[in-house]
């Protein structure tokens, strides 16, 4: 009884917090890594276009709420995201046409498109705040819990209980529809497969007659709908807060550069390495090791590896590991 | 160098800005913003002998100014015995364990081989992490409890914060060395983001190290290198002068203290600058930019490339802690929680990109402008918000939440500028001297 008591504790404390955080690292971490394969720059406003989207989704759930429509047990802002993800593609296909296709053009070092990406950042974040402001929301609706403590207590009669929230359980079912749907796309249509020629080799995929213009402006659509996704599914599960989205751009780049920079799949594994150490570390055993060893044995202080205040430094960590071991990342990425 | 009338027309302009600032709003405010220009004409100057030198993309900019705000508080807040008493030998303890561990890893690292090597490296550093806590621990609960309202943390060393700005220097300098260890070598993203990264750690840490830095807590109260008003108004020269001015002595006063800070901060400028000049018009300044446009040629002639970048890196980020240091001294305060990355790292980037990169004087103008853009768009902001809603009803929400933000147009602004400049004059005010 108190393996299955310490098993549960684990699941409800690391695991699924861990999975669905995991899940928005991944999503945020696709969309840099995409922008990355196609324009060959890292985009630091990825963090503000996730809160741009995200504001776009609050804004379109606050108007649907008012007029009384709502989404049954799931929140509203899953009605809300394709205005979202639109509005969203908008501004990164205007931001695209009026900052980097010039120096595209221009041919600039990625170290300027990078700088750029700087300039944008700074515009999408007095954006945010101009139109929602700096403070919290929460914009969560619908039923609060898939399995609530209630629930899995009458169902298992055990001490320590297990809670799925709605949040995380969508986070889940919404990324993986993503994620078999642009893998479906690069795999399988022909413009899907435009890009990844034009990722491994530019000159070859010029040479066959791949029109480079409409595979950046699809790599932006793809990014924006990613950044969006992942914004809103970030901001259900915890709430929304302009400066937590950028803070959030260092484990993205992290889960990108580890999975290996440029790979789908990496970006994918990456974003759940990140999100798994970070709560496996931060995560008090206390309690857990209580369960499992007698209890002369239980041990005095909270036994966490670090204060949760560090994650980042779990995520730089890792990515600094990498770095030294495996520049290229774990699904060898591009480089140099 | 050569006298430019274009640049000196546009020293010559901020300068009557800044008069204008007096004359029309107020001579305290005119100059709070040119002791900030000052500090940041300085980190500008730090991230452009990285960035203009060397080709370098430090987005840490905030984390190295936050170590030399440490430097601050280390050095001239007053020693807490009792909480040395309480926990200075756990500190100490735990400080030699980890000696012990970082050096048994570079020994283990330069020894060994393959997988052996990565076996013994993870073993020691795990091992070494919980018996550093051992002692770590109870001495940290230990200090944070000496009297935790006030002090709470170990304190400093009671010298005079003049020196902490060169202690500021070298904290920014040693976390520069083992950060470009790191990823100097690497392409030029992994620098920037992490430099990120470790911002980010050093700001978590003295947001959370309270035995150290009292964290959130903040330290208030640090010593001036200038004096007090309190005590100018006591001093009846100080009295008679303020009466043939005709000015309330609290003006005076406040004006005299920031004089001298400017004095103090112009100083530094200066010799900043003179030693960058120097360094930039030196075979060794040459080498830099040879090694900045083609790194490859540069290697081909025998240079060093990596181990240049690692001075560099080092030498600006030395720079930029000084300037964080003097940040402190202005305050008299060090509050952690005020360590933004949009006001620190890239607003910094935007004074280099705007004035020119590569050219020192460039960095100071770049340093000027946009802190006085910076803190002037606010007011600008409301007022234009005003006049745009000016139209619509007193009681209008729209109305209200558009003044309300005008504050954050700022962002806005400086986003703009920075994508301008660098679309339609990518050298920057003043271009790099070729």
């Amino acid at each position: 009884m108190d393996f299955l008591n310490a098993i549960t504790l684990l699941g409800n404390f690391v695991i699924v917090p861990g999975a669905a955080y995991g899940c928005q690292l991944a999503l945020g971490a696709l969309g840099v890594t995409l922008i990355y394969a196609i324009l060959r720059f890292s985009n630091f406003a990825h963090g503000e276009t996730m809160a741009i989207g995200t504001m776009s989704c609050i804004l379109f759930t606050w108007l649907l709420q008012s007029w009384g429509v709502s989404f049954g047990p799931l929140p509203t802002a899953l009605l809300a995201l394709p205005v979202g993800i639109a509005a969203t593609i908008a501004l990164l296909l205007a931001t695209d046409r009026l900052v980097y296709r010039f120096h595209r053009k221009k041919k600039s070092t990625p170290v300027i498109f990078l700088i750029a990406s700087l300039g944008v950042m700074f515009f999408y974040n007095g954006i945010v705040r101009f139109i929602i402001g700096p403070d919290d929301r929460i914009f969560t609706d619908g039923e609060r819990f898939l399995l609530s403590a209630a629930e899995f207590r009458a169902a298992t009669g055990l001490q320590q209980v297990m809670v799925i929230k709605m949040t995380q359980a969508i986070t889940v079912v919404v990324t993986v529809i993503c994620v078999a749907a642009l893998f479906w796309f690069l795999n399988r249509t022909r413009t899907g497969k435009s890009m990844r020629a034009f990722s491994d080799n530019r000159d070859l995929a010029l040479l066959s007659g791949i029109n480079p213009d409409r595979v950046v402006i699809v790599a932006w659509i793809l990014a924006a709908a990613l950044a969006t996704i992942a914004g809103t599914l970030y901001g259900l599960d915890k709430s929304f807060k302009p400066f937590t989205y950028l803070q959030l751009l260092l484990p993205i780049f992290a889960s990108a550069i580890v999975g290996g920079i440029g790979s789908p799949v990496g970006a994918i594994a990456g974003g759940f390495i990140i999100a798994f150490s970070e709560v496996f570390l931060t995560f008090a055993y206390k309690q857990f090791i209580g369960y499992l060893v007698p209890e002369a044995w239980a041990p005095e202080g909270l036994v966490q590896f670090l204060s949760t205040e560090y994650k980042f430094a779990i995520s730089f960590a890792i990515l600094v590991i990498v770095l030294l071991v495996r520049p290229t990342g774990i699904f060898r990425g591009q480089s140099v | 160098m050569t006298i430019n009338t274009r640049n000196v027309a546009m020293f010559a302009t901020m300068a009557a800005l800044l008069l204008f600032v007096g004359i029309f709003q107020s001579w305290t405010l005119s100059l709070t913003i040119l002791n900030l220009c000052l500090i940041s004409a300085i980190m500008a100057l730090g991230v452009n002998i990285q960035w203009g030198y060397a080709g370098l993309l430090n987005v840490g900019v905030m984390g190295f100014a936050a170590l030399g705000g440490v430097a601050a508080v280390l050095v001239s807040a007053p020693p807490v015995n009792k909480a040395w008493a309480a926990g200075g030998t756990g500190i100490a303890l735990s400080a030699l364990c980890l000696l012990v561990t970082v050096a048994l890893v570079t020994l283990v690292y330069y020894r060994t081989r393959g997988l052996s090597r990565i076996m013994l490296i993870t073993l020691i550093s795990i091992a070494g992490y919980f018996i550093t806590r051992i002692f770590f621990d109870p001495a940290v609960s230990a200090i944070e409890k000496v009297d935790s309202a006030l002090t709470g943390y170990l304190g400093g060393l009671g010298l005079p914060i003049v020196l902490a700005w060169a202690v500021g220097g070298v904290l920014a300098a040693g976390a520069a060395w083992i950060v470009g260890k790191i990823t100097l070598g690497l392409r030029s993203d992994y620098l920037a983001i992490a430099t990120l990264g470790i911002s980010e750690i050093i700001v978590a840490m003295l947001k959370n190290e309270d035995w150290l830095t009292r964290g959130v807590k903040n330290v208030t109260g640090l010593p001036r290198p200038v004096p007090y008003e309190v005590d100018l108004q006591q001093s009846a020269a100080v009295q008679a002068w303020a009466d043939s001015l005709g000015m309330p002595i609290i003006d005076l006063t406040s004006i005299i203290v920031k004089l001298s800070y400017a004095g103090l901060f112009t100083l530094v400028l200066l010799i900043v600058l003179f030693l960058s000049e120097r360094a930039l018009n030196s075979p060794w300044g040459r080498m830099m930019r040879a090694i900045r446009d083609n790194e490859v040629s540069a290697e081909a002639m025998g240079k060093d490339v990596k181990g240049r970048h690692l001075q560099v890196f080092i030498l600006g980020s030395a720079v930029i802690g000084i300037a964080g240091a003097m940040l402190v001294t202005l305050d008299s305060q060090f509050t952690p929680a005020s360590y933004q990355p949009l006001r620190f790292t890239f607003l910094i980037w935007v004074m280099v990109i705007v004035g020119g990169s590569g050219n020192n004087w460039g960095a100071v103008l770049g340093g000027v402008l946009i802190w006085f853009l910076w803190v002037e768009a606010e007011p600008l902001g409301t007022w234009l918000m005003d006049v745009l809603t000016a139209g619509m009803a007193d009681d209008s929400p729209l109305r209200a939440h558009l003044i309300d933000s005008a504050a954050h147009m700022r962002l806005m602004v400086m986003g703009l500028i920075l994508i301008l400049v660098l679309r339609f004059a990518p050298q920057g005010l003043i271009p790099e001297r070729r």
